[in-house]
């Protein structure tokens, strides 16, 4: 490694996410849109869901931000299309507590995600890579508020509901 | 702010010297040299700033204004010495006219608050331009929120210039202040302040400069600049944190009313009803952070001792040496003017493929320290159509070597990305 911690942030397969993200397709009538906005930073992400019998079926992301963002973002796209909400809604909350310095449960397979470890190292971009999730979190609980509970403000990102 | 000279390819200022004074400098960030490019954001403090603000809780510390004993009579002495300093650093007439405040934005809030909510309403429209920091714009809209009067905003061209061209469109009778930027601190553009200055005259309109980026960076005269309001934060300009000035024609501070109230801004006060102290203390509630003035006083003199058009002309030498360095990098494209005689010495650019946040992220593991993201200028991020630019901005301790460490973080962050 040349320079400490830059190899792990930038592994090769967070690069491969972020040239060709996953969720790029576009979704007809979505049931919900939500936008998610970092005021730090300015990175703005468009998510779009289809959901039917309470599974994730279609996922369209636009993500303009850096490259853990967008590697993220693709990453939850790549995961979740045609997930349950419920698995949906525990990734996330599994994902968030591994940011915020947990392990992975037991047994537990992150797949891609295990590559954004790296960012651990680096504080003030973890918000980049919880973007997606949190924006996620917020369309889950704009499709169904008993399912979500009360969402956890984070202040800063913004979530904008298009429609619902 | 007129270039000295043409010159680009020499400083006027002794960098090596000069960067003694700083003791942040000889830190290591992250096994490094420091490379502190981030100086629109803040600049680094003299040893003489820091002993000054030492020496003041150290030797003199009472607060100001009341009080008959030494102390307080020489803390009230130090203060009022910096604001007649201050007013000589930018060339206004009369040191009542300088009121300190916290930053530029709480002097901008300032004269939003009492000019603008007492002088207009919803027939009047105040001008701004689409380049304008967030501080420069916010206050604005909750005023037009609470008054109901209306904003414009002069539109830029290509190259990051405001268009004069069209000032006949956005200055019009209904135009009752103008507020602008003196240096944009996204792109770096030294504004037209005179000639847009000159187009609100025309109508009536008064005329509020935003100096945040423009008083650091090279002579200010708000007499030639021909502007009403005049506000900059000394933390830019090598002093602490925490005090801000704004400085306003004297007339129309008399007939403002307060923006804070309380202890030190009051002529006579009974349960009732109070009256108001005179400028600029009726501006001025409660106790000042007398020791940040202390250290703005030091501050001030740090620059005049180097005198301000021999760093404009360094800022010149930096930019123009900056820009041709980046323009070999066929990756890199920047934004603003071209020409270094329109701009302060900041650079804002983007490398094609690596996002901001990443090449901040790269470049700070080389010790170099830039900002990354849309520097509190979003509607300008969404003209330019980008989210972030990378900013690089330089300061009197700046020198070739910190654009060449720059540059080889930049190929640095080329390799990171596999590129």
């Amino acid at each position: 490694m040349t320079v400490s911690g830059l190899d792990e942030l930038y592994r090769e397969v967070i690069l491969d996410h972020y040239r060709t993200p996953h969720g790029a397709a576009t979704i007809e009538n979505p049931d919900v849109e939500v936008e998610g906005h970092n005021p730090l930073c300015g990175d703005e992400l468009v998510m779009h869901l289809d959901i039917a019998d309470g599974r994730i079926r279609g996922m369209h992301i636009d993500p303009r931000g850096c490259s853990i963002s967008v590697a993220s973002a693709s990453m939850l796209a790549q995961q979740l299309e045609g997930a349950s909400l419920e698995d949906a809604l525990e990734l996330k909350k599994t994902f968030q507590s591994v940011m915020k310095g947990a392990e992975w449960p037991e047994g537990f397979d992150p797949g891609d995600l295990e590559a954004l470890e790296g960012v651990k190292k680096f504080p003030v971009r973890i918000k980049c890579a919880l973007l997606a999730w949190m924006t996620l979190e917020q369309a889950l609980a704009e499709y169904d508020r008993d399912l979500v509970g009360e969402v956890e403000i984070d202040r800063d990102i913004e979530v904008v509901t298009k429609k619902s | 702010m007129n270039p000295v000279g043409t010159q680009t390819e020499t400083t006027p200022l002794d960098v090596e010297s000069i960067r003694q004074d700083f003791p942040i400098l000889r830190r290591k960030v992250r096994g490094k040299r420091l490379v502190y490019l981030d100086n629109a954001a803040t600049s680094q403090k003299p040893q003489s700033v820091i002993d000054a603000i030492s020496h003041h809780y150290s030797h003199s510390n009472a607060n100001v204004h009341r009080g008959v004993h030494c102390l307080a009579e020489e803390a009230t002495e130090a203060y009022e010495e910096v604001r007649r300093k201050v007013c000589r650093f930018i060339h206004g007439d009369d040191p009542s006219s300088i009121i300190f405040t916290r930053n530029t934005t709480e002097s901008i809030n300032l004269v939003a608050h009492a000019w603008g909510r007492k002088f207009l309403g919803e027939d009047d429209e105040i001008v701004l331009t689409v380049m304008e920091h967030h501080s420069n714009l916010v206050p604005w809209q909750l005023l037009a929120q609470d008054t109901g009067c209306k904003l414009r905003f002069i539109d830029i061209d290509d190259d990051g210039h405001l268009r004069i061209d069209r000032l006949d469109e956005y200055i019009t009778d209904k135009t009752k202040l103008v507020c602008m930027g003196h240096v944009s601190n996204a792109l770096g553009t030294i504004h037209s302040v005179r000639t847009i200055a000159c187009a609100a005259r025309a109508v009536g309109a008064l005329v509020l400069v935003d100096g945040a980026q423009g008083a650091p960076h090279g002579p200010v005269n708000v007499e030639t600049l021909d502007c009403d309001f005049y506000a900059y934060s000394p933390h830019k300009a090598l002093g602490p944190l925490g005090i801000g000035v704004l400085w306003a024609r004297r007339d129309l501070l008399e007939e403002m009313d307060p923006f804070l109230a309380g202890g030190e801004m009051i002529r006579n006060v009974t349960l009732e009803r109070s009256t108001w102290a005179g400028v600029p203390h009726k501006f001025e509630a409660g106790t000042p952070s007398v020791a940040d003035a202390v250290g703005l006083g030091a501050a001030t003199d740090y620059l005049l001792n180097i005198g301000m058009e021999n760093i404009r002309a360094h800022e010149k030498y930096i930019v123009s040496y900056a820009m041709e360095r980046l323009a070999e990098l066929p990756f890199i494209r920047f934004f603003g003017p071209r020409d270094p005689a329109d701009r302060c010495g900041l650079v804002s650019f983007i490398d094609t493929d690596i996002h901001p946040h990443d090449l901040g992220t790269v470049v700070d593991q080389h010790g170099v320290a830039i900002r990354s993201g849309h520097h509190c200028a979003k509607p300008l991020m969404h003209r330019l159509g980008v989210v972030a630019t990378a900013r690089a901005s330089f300061y009197i301790y700046n020198d070739r070597d910190d654009v060449d460490a720059l540059i080889d973080s930049l190929l640095a962050a080329r390799k990171v990305f596999r590129l």
